[in-house]
């Protein structure tokens, strides 16, 4: 809803994507990256249409179902790394544990696997740091190992390098995807940057809402 | 494990905001602090007079008298006296009192001891143990005050009537009596053996006569009286025991502390008001946080218990706070309030006051916090990807009805708990709702219209800065009503003061009497006329008292009347009290016939006499028109019928009376006289009060600049409490302010970086920062001075009934002051914004 006109953002948009796939959703401004995004990841409701997710069906869920089902299956990278600023590194990493409905972890076992993340990372010194005592890359590396800490089956990335020099960059996608093959978790993320796009098993084009291309269907 | 992560996250989120929060749980800690204070103080108090309960009276039955103890009464007493019960007589009457080496004289209490009073606890004096020397000689103890006044010093002759006393001491401390006593009429005590010699108890001076009883015990005491209660009634003997007595003065305190309670309350409800604009300025910039929680996988329920968590955190820090400063606060109690309690007070640890302020202030904090938290559940977590979500509305919210319902639950829960009486209660949380409503509605009236009504032309720098403040997230209106209310007590206490005093000041100008001398007795009436004449005082008239008490009313004696409940319920106070009445044949000033005629033929002697009544007074003893009273006039029973009713402006300077008689029928009755007199050269007035106590030991002077220091007095310390509050609630509001400045500041930041990137000078950047807040102030300034004005012109119109000025060159003063302080704390919350140079701000906004 925008100014109290229903706008429809996407039109016939649809996709499967495999476990463990790395895809990437390139597409100019306003063609509807974010907002497949947002639904794939259940933050928003299709208006028709659905979406399924390890063989659930987002639609009929509540939104604290929604809410679960991301605590215990989806991991997130947010352009703007949303680290909690008020939280040390370590924390913020704590957190998507923390959220789980039913804990798997022990107190202890939580710690030791987000610092064996920030070590992963390699922020193991810093992890009593406050995001503003970090610089951007520390943070977005920080956000990776936040990602990581809930050992998603999938992880949805918003252009994770959209606020980063081209060299900090670079470096983040060397981790994001060592992460991602390391933990054998399924990557879906949305990009303008062509060098990171380049990395994904298979890149669907978006422009105007509908898909203009699809390395998998040409391929 | 919902709840382990909600209170994980609120402690490590409160660990690094301390000193917001340190901010926002101020406004709470003063409210808690007053309710602490008041209610352990009221506990001290309590226990004190408790443990000390025969101390307060120094006996453990009083005999209460306004006439001498005769007939049945002294019979009894003397009986008691002969079965070895100790009896102790205290005689008190006003009397005006000339220290001789200095000339100056006051009106005074005289207190004429005889026998072992009192018989528990003890007077101090200094210098100490003079109490029992009282009987050795003609030896006076006397208040501080009074030495001060009459530039005497211990040790000083003492003039009372015609005997001459050595001032032998000073009083320090009389059980059971209060300080501010002093300045009311201060106490000289004296042995009875000598009362004779000062021939001042004559016809017509007001003595009260005091047995006290020292007997085994409570029971004993409650059994006496009991046994003696048609006797000593008959008598028109008043008992009481210890044990009523501090009954009494229980009721008395628990009273006044609750006033002060509600004071406190006033401070907590707007400490309230803060949290719960500094929680909706908290929930702004946590809405990202939120949203990422959300995405993160944090249900609703989860999130809004995080923050609702730290809420309380906060709630709770300031309550600790508030209950720490209360007790230091109850331990300064007893010094500061010496003047108003009867006996010495030991302040000590209660576990009770302290729990209750720990829960109020971490309830009030919830209460007030849970509106603005509610906009927590809203939050889609889509923001986190984008800025620009709309967040959806919920129709029919239940949640935010029963935040409304805790808010206005809270208020008239803790009006009731902590007012004199549940009616008052309600009647205070009804008034502090409709006074927040009205301050809302105007302040949202006035910001609405700023907007709308603002010129377009005027220069940039005003149109930038007034519309800074519909900024997204602005706390306008908060900041409005706060610091509006601050003004709103402020000036509607300065516009009743100045009413008061200057009706009090016209009252005594020129040509306004400024000397009260009464107890004149008939053949001394030339010579008083003539001495205040010689003195300046022009021409004065003699007004007559005659005392009389009730005997019957439509031939049925006061007695039955009394006692009657079936009918109807006659005021027991006004059937009872000893009237002073006078007669004349003209109307005075203040007063105005409302019913019936005015008598304006002579009828020598005829009965019924026609009396003409004060209206309040005919209400309280359901008298009309044409019905009979019969008067005792010492000793002789007077018929009267009632010719007309009038209404008295009691707060005219005037001789006022209840009761008027036409002239004649008690011409020749026993009686006094009172004059006033204006003489303006100060000095003058003193050298004829001490020529007339000289020669007539019995008259009583009252020089009303004296009157007027006790007013003075007495309005000072009410103001000094509505002056904290208000004073309070605009430190709440500068809360607010900075709260405000604190979310906006990001947005500033970009915008003033903006401005100077594009050209613009520092200080015109200040100057739209000071637009902002000038107009913020002066917005606060109009609603808090129009509102006072309004409120003060009710209260001194209609419940004060003086004529209304409206002093507007204070109230100006004060809007201007507040537009400036607003101004001023506005600049300094933002003072790095203009120091910091663009470039570095530009750095930081990028990471």
């Amino acid at each position: 809803m925008s100014g109290g006109r229903r706008l429809t953002v996407l039109r016939d948009v649809s996709f499967a994507v495999p476990e463990r796939d790395l895809v990437a959703i390139v597409g100019p401004s306003g063609s509807g990256k974010t907002t497949l995004l947002g639904l794939l990841a259940g933050l928003d409701r299709p208006a028709r249409g659905s979406v399924t997710l390890d063989g659930q069906a987002l639609g009929p869920m509540s939104e604290d179902d929604r809410a679960r089902l991301r605590a215990e299956k989806i991991g997130f990278v947010f352009q703007t790394f949303q680290l909690i600023s008020t939280l040390t590194a370590l924390e913020n990493v704590l957190v998507p544990i923390e959220l789980q409905a039913a804990p798997t972890w022990t107190p202890a076992a939580a710690v030791a696997h987000a610092r064996d993340l920030l070590d992963r990372v390699g922020l193991a010194d810093r992890w009593h740091h406050y995001p503003a005592q970090l610089s951007g890359g520390e943070q977005q590396r920080v956000a990776l190992a936040r990602a990581f800490a809930n050992r998603p089956k999938i992880l949805f990335a918003d252009e994770p390098t959209g606020n980063l020099d081209a060299e900090t960059g670079h470096a983040v996608i060397d981790l994001l995807v060592a992460l991602n093959r390391e933990a054998q978790t399924t990557l879906v993320l949305v990009t303008h940057d062509p060098e990171l796009a380049g990395r994904a098993h298979r890149v669907i084009g978006l422009a105007g809402g509908r898909i203009v291309s699809d390395s998998a269907a040409t391929a | 494990m919902i709840a382990p992560f909600a209170l994980r996250l609120a402690l490590r989120e409160g660990r690094a905001a301390r000193r917001q929060i340190g901010l926002y749980a101020g406004a709470i800690s003063l409210g808690v602090a007053a309710l602490v204070a008041i209610s352990a103080f009221r506990a001290d108090v309590t226990d004190a007079i408790h443990a000390e309960s025969r101390t307060l009276m120094g006996a453990d039955v009083e005999l209460r008298s306004s006439t001498e103890f005769a007939g049945k009464a002294s019979a009894l007493l003397d009986s008691l006296q002969r079965t070895g019960v100790p009896v102790s007589r205290v005689t008190s009457f006003t009397s005006m009192a000339l220290a001789t080496a200095s000339g100056t004289s006051r009106l005074v209490d005289v207190r004429a001891v005889e026998g072992g009073f009192p018989f528990y606890g003890r007077i101090e004096t200094a210098p100490a143990g003079r109490w029992t020397h009282l009987r050795d000689g003609h030896h006076a103890l006397v208040d501080p005050a009074l030495l001060v006044y009459l530039g005497a010093e211990i040790g000083d002759t003492l003039r009372l009537g015609d005997a001459v006393f050595i001032v032998d001491a000073e009083l320090r401390r009389v059980p059971g009596e209060i300080g501010i006593q002093a300045a009311v009429g201060p106490r000289v005590y004296i042995a009875a053996d000598y009362v004779e010699e000062t021939n001042l108890l004559q016809f017509g001076s007001r003595a009260r006569y005091h047995a006290l009883l020292k007997l085994p015990d409570a029971a004993a005491a409650e059994q006496f009286v009991t046994a003696h209660k048609s006797l000593l009634d008959g008598e028109r003997v008043r008992a009481t025991t210890a044990a009523s007595r501090e009954e009494d003065f229980r009721e008395w305190f628990a009273a006044f502390t609750r006033f002060l309670a509600l004071l406190g309350l006033t401070a907590l409800l707007l400490g309230g008001i803060a949290t719960g604009s500094a929680v909706h300025v908290f929930v702004r910039r946590k809405l990202d946080t939120v949203a990422v929680l959300r995405c993160l996988g944090g249900t609703q329920r989860t999130v809004f218990a995080a923050y609702l968590l730290q809420a309380a955190l906060m709630g709770l820090v300031g309550a600790m706070v508030g209950v720490v400063l209360g007790l230091v606060v109850q331990r300064s109690l007893p010094s500061v309030l010496a003047d108003f309690l009867p006996l010495a007070v030991q302040p000590s640890l209660r576990f009770e006051p302290i729990a209750a302020g720990l829960g109020i202030g971490l309830w009030v904090a919830l209460a007030f916090g849970l509106l603005p938290l509610l906009t927590i559940r809203n939050v889609a977590p889509l923001r986190a990807l984008r800025r620009s979500v709309e967040e959806p509305r919920r129709q029919r919210d239940l949640a935010r009805f029963a935040a409304y319902a805790a808010v206005l639950g809270t208020i008239v829960a803790l009006s009731v708990t902590q007012a004199p009486v549940p009616a008052a209660g309600l009647a205070f949380a009804a008034g502090i709702t409709l006074t927040t409503a009205v301050l809302w509605m105007a302040a949202r009236g006035l910001v609405a219209a700023t907007r709308r009504l603002f010129p377009a032309s005027a220069p940039y720098v005003v149109r930038q800065g007034i519309a800074n403040l519909f900024r997204p997230q602005n706390q306008t209106v908060s900041v409005v009503l706060t610091v509006g209310f601050g003004v709103f007590l402020l000036g509607t206490l300065h516009v009743v003061q100045r009413n008061l005093l200057d009706q009090f000041a016209f009252e005594t100008s020129e040509a306004r009497p400024n000397l009260v001398v009464f107890d004149i007795q008939p053949d001394q009436v030339h010579d008083v006329r003539d001495r205040l004449a010689a003195a300046g005082a022009g021409e004065t008239s003699a007004v007559p008292i005659v005392p009389a008490r009730i005997a019957g009313i439509g031939g049925v004696p006061v007695d039955e009347l009394v006692t009657d409940t079936s009918g109807l319920r006659r005021s027991r106070w006004a059937l009872r009290r000893e009237y002073r009445n006078t007669y004349r044949d003209t109307l005075v000033t203040s007063e105005r016939l409302i019913e019936g005629a005015w008598w304006t033929d002579a009828r020598p002697d005829t009965l019924p006499a026609r009396i003409s009544i004060d209206q309040d007074l005919a209400e309280e003893l359901h008298v009309e028109l044409g019905d009979r009273i019969t008067w005792d006039v010492q000793g002789v029973h007077v018929e009267t019928v009632i010719a007309s009713v009038r209404q008295v402006d009691w707060a005219r300077f005037e001789t006022n009376f209840f009761v008027v008689f036409e002239p004649t029928v008690l011409e020749r009755a026993p009686q006094t006289l009172v004059t006033l007199a204006h003489i303006a050269d100060p000095r003058q007035r003193a050298e004829v009060q001490r020529d007339l106590v000289v020669r007539h030991a019995n008259l009583s002077l009252i020089d009303i600049s004296l009157v007027q220091q006790v007013l003075e007095r007495l309005l000072g310390s009410v103001a000094l409490a509505i002056r904290f509050m208000a004073v309070f609630s605009i430190a709440c509001g500068a809360v607010v302010l900075l709260g405000a400045a604190a979310t906006s500041r990001f947005q500033r930041l970009r915008e003033s970086v903006l401005l100077r990137t594009l050209g613009a000078r520092t200080s015109q950047v200040v100057r739209v920062l000071a637009v902002e807040y000038a107009m913020l102030g002066s917005l606060a300034s109009v609603l808090g001075v129009v509102l006072a004005s309004i409120a003060g012109w009710v209260l001194v119109r209609f419940f004060f009934e003086l004529r209304f000025t409206l002093p507007s060159v204070p109230l100006l003063g004060l809007a201007a002051g507040t537009a400036l302080v607003t101004t001023a704390i506005g600049i300094f919350a933002s003072r790095d914004l203009v120091r910091r140079a663009p470039l570095a701000v530009l750095r930081d906004l990028a990471d």
